[in-house]
């Protein structure tokens, strides 16, 4: 188990590495990074004298490494549009797209596993019949109209939830069922592919075969085999919260990291996008890494070779 | 009568498919006695899987068992709820299957698997329960035990796994053993092993011991009596002595014919088959199975539907109308 977590360790961290030396390197991609920090009226000398004063004139990899080196120390660089420190503004809307990610993650999970579960107990029964029309809807409505729906209905009829902002715990909850909601079918229906395959394996008939109750039958020795790959897909769909809730984020205005990135990607603020890239890329390395320990825990083909 | 440990009366078990009702095990009847191991044989296909799994109650959703009687060390169990026949699985009556190494859980340890199973069916500590699992695996020739315990299947070679399986399914000291082709997926060395062991085992705890499988060698040295079994049918059933020395059915004739006998069988010579398919068991048959295999088959055969039945009080029973001396000179 050590060996196997050194191993994902390691490699956990050269997929940093590569990605952070892409997401500096975008800075130079999209154009000289002394020109647009300069503006537009700045006459050459200007521009000149920023690319020394930044140090855009030394080598590139001097330039990364010195850039990697403060980036490891919290200092991603200047905002071009709010002209404060990247850092702290993606410190100060992170809490609220963490908050959105993990409650619906979270409800995703509560609502899928439990019905995926079912649907494959009794394939082709009514709750199996159900849960593909659930996960068929969830696949194909749109979040932004599946968002203004439930305002509709939720908000603006019933009057049961706030519409828009992050005050409460109330205004979370229509912007996790619609992000939960969206991740939910693909999960659902690889629980339940699981399960099915797990139910016909020859152990399941020897659980059966030593008397086992049908609910150990079913959660221990199905279950744990079954929820394995689902493991690693949850972990995805999380990063995927994380870095991509972009239009929740703005139908409900709440005010978190992807909103951010959205703003900054139509401003051209290319230290605020560069950190922001890094910051969501390494929440995917983590939930990965995190992902992978989980897997060995659940499966000892992967932990004990 | 001896100790009766398993009665199984008219088991039928028909999977209805698309194209008719498959009869997959058409009117059955066995019965062990304790100590006593009867060998099922048959080619694949034939219901004797099936069979054991009716018996066991594990028959797959879709298939219909029908039984006049099952009777477990003298109770009837016919109509045991499931709760009721899960108290009864792995604890009067425990079944090792024919893949040893799909048989086991991949998630959980050797010993998690064998406590589970203990405490299950008994009011045991999680300490003696262990405690138990190790006797019962050193009891199998398991060297090491207490290390094996703490193992995952995929750790142990497939010997290893039969004989944890074997191990676990003896825990709670069951009346009757089905073992579905224990050794057909092993090493031929393994394969003697493990077969000692069952039959060791099953004197020393007395166990009535139904042993299903192809493999004629291997009845010849276990088998106390014989059920030969054809598309869903028995078709010759009597002792181990009766069916070796002088089979009854052409069919079992066939098989005996297949196998290569010590000094008997010339070198270079070709063993014996039986020509043919075995004919489809869907929708409903009239005459004999094997009538179209069968090289003394008459009209009568394909029209007539024959019982199992005894010429004598001691010889076997088979389902024939032949008259055996016109069948000797042919055969």
């Amino acid at each position: 188990m050590l060996f196997y977590t050194l191993k994902r360790f390691g490699l956990a961290s050269l997929v940093a590495l590569t990605v952070s030396f892409i997401s500096f390197g975008l800075l130079y991609l999209s154009s000289d990074p002394a020109i647009a920090m300069a503006g537009e009226t700045a006459s050459d000398a200007d521009i000149e004298a920023i690319r020394k004063l930044y140090g855009f004139d030394r080598p590139i990899l001097v330039q990364y490494f010195d850039w990697l080196q403060r980036a490891i120390g919290g200092d991603l660089g200047k905002s071009y549009y709010f002209r404060t420190n990247v850092s702290a503004l993606i410190g100060e809307r992170l809490p609220t797209t963490m908050m959105l990610g993990v409650s619906a993650i979270t409800f995703a999970i509560l609502f899928s596993v439990p019905l995926g579960v079912a649907a494959a107990i009794r394939p082709n029964s009514i709750i199996d019949r159900v849960a593909l029309f659930l996960s068929v809807m969830g696949q194909a409505l749109p979040s932004f109209w599946f968002a203004l729906m439930l305002i509709v209905l939720l908000s603006v009829n019933m009057r049961l939830l706030p519409t828009s902002g992050s005050d409460t715990w109330l205004h979370f909850v229509m912007p996790t069922v619609v992000l939960g909601y969206y991740a939910a079918p693909a999960i659902m229906r690889l629980t339940r592919t699981g399960m099915l395959e797990v139910l016909s394996t020859d152990y399941i008939r020897t659980a059966r075969a030593k008397g086992l109750r049908p609910v150990v039958v079913l959660f221990k020795h199905a279950l744990r085999n079954a929820i394995i790959p689902v493991v690693s897909l949850a972990a995805v769909q999380f990063g995927f919260m994380l870095g991509g809730s972009i239009v929740v984020e703005t139908i409900f205005a709440l005010h978190g990291a992807g909103f951010l990135a959205w703003e900054s990607i139509t401003r051209n603020d290319l230290p605020t996008v560069q950190g922001l890239i890094l910051v969501f890329s390494l929440f995917y390395i983590v939930l990965t890494f995190f992902a992978d320990l989980l897997n060995a825990w659940l499966d000892p083909r992967i932990r004990i070779s | 009568m001896p100790d009766r440990v398993l009665e199984v009366k008219n088991l039928s078990v028909d999977i209805p498919l698309a194209e008719g009702v498959l009869h997959a095990v058409d009117d059955l009847n066995i019965h062990v006695d304790k100590g006593e191991t009867l060998c099922i044989v048959g080619e694949s296909g034939c219901g004797k899987s099936l069979t054991s799994l009716a018996i066991m109650d594990l028959l797959p959703k879709k298939a219909i068992r029908k039984l006049h009687q099952l009777d477990l060390a003298g109770t009837s169990i016919l109509d045991y709820s499931e709760k009721q026949m899960s108290d009864i699985r792995g604890n009067k009556m425990g079944m090792i299957f024919q893949e040893p190494m799909t048989s086991l859980n991949p998630a959980f340890t050797i010993g998690n698997q064998m406590v589970e199973t203990l405490q299950r069916h008994r009011n045991i500590s999680g300490e003696n329960a262990k405690k138990t699992a190790l006797i019962m695996l050193e009891k199998v020739g398991i060297t090491a035990a207490d290390q094996r315990l703490k193992q995952y299947p995929h750790q142990l070679s497939g010997g290893l796994r039969q004989r944890v399986m074997i191990a676990m399914t003896l825990l709670c000291e069951p009346e009757l053993i089905i073992a579905d082709e224990p050794t057909t997926a092993l090493d031929v060395t393994i394969q003697a092993q493990i077969l000692l062991l069952l039959k060791e085992l099953q004197s020393e705890y007395e166990m009535g011991l139904i042993l299903i499988t192809h493999d004629l060698g291997v009845v010849a040295r276990i088998a106390t009596r014989v059920a030969v079994m054809y598309a869903g049918q028995i078709v010759e059933e009597g002792t181990v002595q009766q069916i070796f020395e002088n089979p009854m059915h052409p069919y079992t004739r066939g098989l005996m014919r297949c196998i290569p006998v010590p000094g008997k069988t010339k070198p270079g010579e070709p063993l014996g088959s039986i020509p043919g398919m075995v004919p489809s068991l869907i929708g409903e048959f009239t005459g004999c199975r094997f009538a179209d295999r069968c090289s003394h088959a008459t009209d009568t055969c394909r029209s007539l539907n024959v019982n199992l039945r005894a010429e004598e009080e001691n010889t076997q029973a088979y389902r024939c109308i032949i008259d055996p001396k016109t069948m000797a000179k042919v055969a």
